[in-house]
């Protein structure tokens, strides 16, 4: 099995509850004492540092956004003096402002070795040759990656994105062993070297550490097989960390979080109460080691669920899901959470394929919320027989109700009567007036 | 070779099943026989054409879903009783009957009714055994 460092990775359970309550209360202290947001929002509850004992005490404390960070642009959430900050990263936010985060030496030392559990998860080791081709800049991936792979003393390629047909000369002269990239760019990788006539089973390259975008199973199969590797999902996010804030061992069946350096929770997006085991809702992390930005339950927006499941891999840490949404996505319809994603995800069961669809939400007055999703009849859904067609119907009722919980109406449309759009496709049209 | 059908799936709204037959028009399709099958929502356009591949490609390109499914040609007797006697031979055979219309036009004494039909090739073996006679694709689209 593949361990970077055991000590940690498989830390005893109990050892790990005390040390990550001890760090917890010296992060709080020290984002209370250096943080002017966080000193003011827990004056306004009347919540001092020292009420945070350990873990239990976590719900107590208030909630951080992304919008702190634009409220404080650039450095104003950073709690240590600038000459202690040897590294800043931004992440293009879509609205406004970037959010800046920053990094002490120790900061950028916890990063590296975070990221040498990722990559030592899918067995790099000295003398690999990891190709990287995530983003050097801004972007926290590239560097992320970097830092990790020379930790382990593996020899770097930093060879950044783009540039496809240079990175399979590369890989095939080089002799890369390890791939770190978008899961895209992966599946581009895969495409432009059966295009170039590479044979892809002689080469050396067995693993790619793949993130910074949500992806999916059907994906991994196409990947692995496209390039003939093992690709292993990997997660993080610029304000926690960068990459390396949980990573996937070689049994694939989720991430596993860093738990001494991260507490991670999944609350109710609309209400923001703690949810049971095993729930889907959003993520949230509380950083436990970091100096130069320490962060208390940042909503992340993405959904997710946890497996607390013993793993074969021999690790403790808790493991997540990929992420299978965002709360940006969120409809709440009777009451019940609804994400596209898990619509998308019976639609692909059924048809196999990315399936054209639309959400629509509509309100009458004095009757309950109507729910309806519009599917495309593509040539491998249609069918001659209405028999067919209405077993069709009835299938993706069913499953999308005990998907979701709620029921529904399924419409089958006609191709192409689902706008497109450049990029993103739009999957809902919500007819509710909710601001009356 | 069997007979081609084309089913077209459209939905409930005014002015698609004309959509459908000027495409045609403009691909100098000629229709030889259509049944339509109707739900709440939508309707399957089941159509013989006389060249069925170039039909399904100027739906396509109108942007409509299309497939081809083989079905069955049979002449019937033009008198009392002649479907009763297909039918009949149909049932002791024990091939079911999804669903089934008629041609447009004759061909000389006899009537034309399209079967569609789960056990294709049984059918086509048992009729045949019964002297029954079966069009071929091309016979019936060049009718």
């Amino acid at each position: 099995m593949y361990l970077w460092n055991r000590e940690d990775e498989c830390m005893d359970p109990g050892k790990l509850r005390a040390l990550r309550g001890e760090r917890l209360a010296k992060t709080v202290r020290h984002a209370y004492d250096n943080v002017r947001a966080y000193r003011q929002r827990f004056d306004e509850l009347g919540l001092s540092p020292e009420d945070i004992r350990g873990i239990d005490d976590l719900e107590k404390i208030p909630f951080t956004v992304k919008s702190d960070f634009r409220d404080y642009y650039p450095f104003g959430m950073f709690a240590v003096p600038m000459d202690q900050i040897v590294r800043v990263h931004a992440s293009s936010g879509t609205t406004g402002k970037s959010t800046v985060v920053g990094y002490t030496r120790d900061d950028v030392g916890t990063w590296a070795e975070l990221m040498a559990r990722t990559l030592g998860a899918g067995g790099t080791t000295k003398g690999d040759m990891v190709q990287n081709a995530y983003g050097y800049g801004l972007f926290t991936g590239g560097l992320g990656a970097h830092y990790g792979a020379e930790k382990i003393g593996a020899t770097v390629i930093p060879i950044s994105g783009g540039n496809t047909k240079r990175q399979i000369q590369i890989m095939q002269d080089f002799g890369s062993t390890v791939l770190c990239c978008t899961p895209s760019y992966a599946i581009l990788l895969g495409e432009t070297a059966r295009e170039l006539g590479v044979d892809v089973e002689s080469l050396p390259l067995k693993v790619g550490f793949l993130g910074a975008e949500p992806w999916t199973e059907s994906m991994r199969r196409q990947i692995e097989e496209s390039l003939a590797i093992d690709a292993l999902d990997i997660y993080g996010l610029s304000e926690v960390l960068g990459p390396g804030v949980s990573y996937e061992c070689m049994e694939k069946g989720g991430l596993h979080i860093n738990e001494d350096h991260f507490i991670a929770e999944i609350i109710d997006p609309s209400t923001g109460k703690a949810m049971p085991p095993g729930s889907k809702g959003e993520l949230v992390f509380t950083t436990l080691t970091k100096q130069a930005l320490p962060l208390l339950r940042y909503r992340t927006g993405d959904i997710t669920c946890f497996d607390d499941g013993k793993c074969a891999c021999g690790r403790t840490f808790i493991r997540m899901h990929r992420v299978m949404g965002r709360t940006d996505d969120m409809l709440i319809i009777r009451g019940v959470n609804v994400f596209p994603s898990q619509i998308e995800g019976v639609l692909m069961e059924i048809e196999g394929t990315e399936p054209h669809y639309l959400i629509v939400v509509d309100r009458r007055p004095g009757k309950m919320d109507d729910l309806e999703v519009w599917v495309e009849v593509s040539p491998g859904l249609a069918s001659d027989e209405v028999r067919a067609m209405e077993n069709l119907e009835r299938k993706i009722d069913a499953e999308l109700q005990s998907v979701l919980g709620i029921s529904l109406k399924v419409k089958l449309v006609e191709p192409k009567t689902i706008a497109r759009s450049e990029g993103k496709a739009r999957r809902v049209i919500d007819r509710r007036d909710l601001d009356q | 070779m069997n007979v081609s059908q084309l089913s077209v799936f459209i939905e409930n709204k005014s002015g698609r099943l004309a959509e459908v037959t000027r495409s045609l028009a403009d691909a100098n399709i000629n229709i030889r026989a259509l049944s339509i099958a109707d739900t709440i929502d939508y309707g399957l356009l089941r159509l013989i054409v006389n060249d069925p591949v170039a039909a399904k490609n100027a739906l396509a390109d109108a942007g409509f879903t299309v497939t081809l499914t083989e079905v069955l040609a049979i002449e019937v007797p033009d008198k009392p009783g002649g479907l009763a006697g297909i039918i009949d031979m149909l049932g002791e055979s024990g091939i079911n009957i999804e669903y089934m219309y008629a041609f447009v036009g004759t061909s000389g004494e006899n009537a034309i009714v399209v079967f569609r039909i789960e056990k294709l090739d049984e059918a086509i073996a048992a009729l045949k055994a019964k002297g029954v006679r079966i069009l071929t694709g091309d016979e019936l689209h060049s009718l």
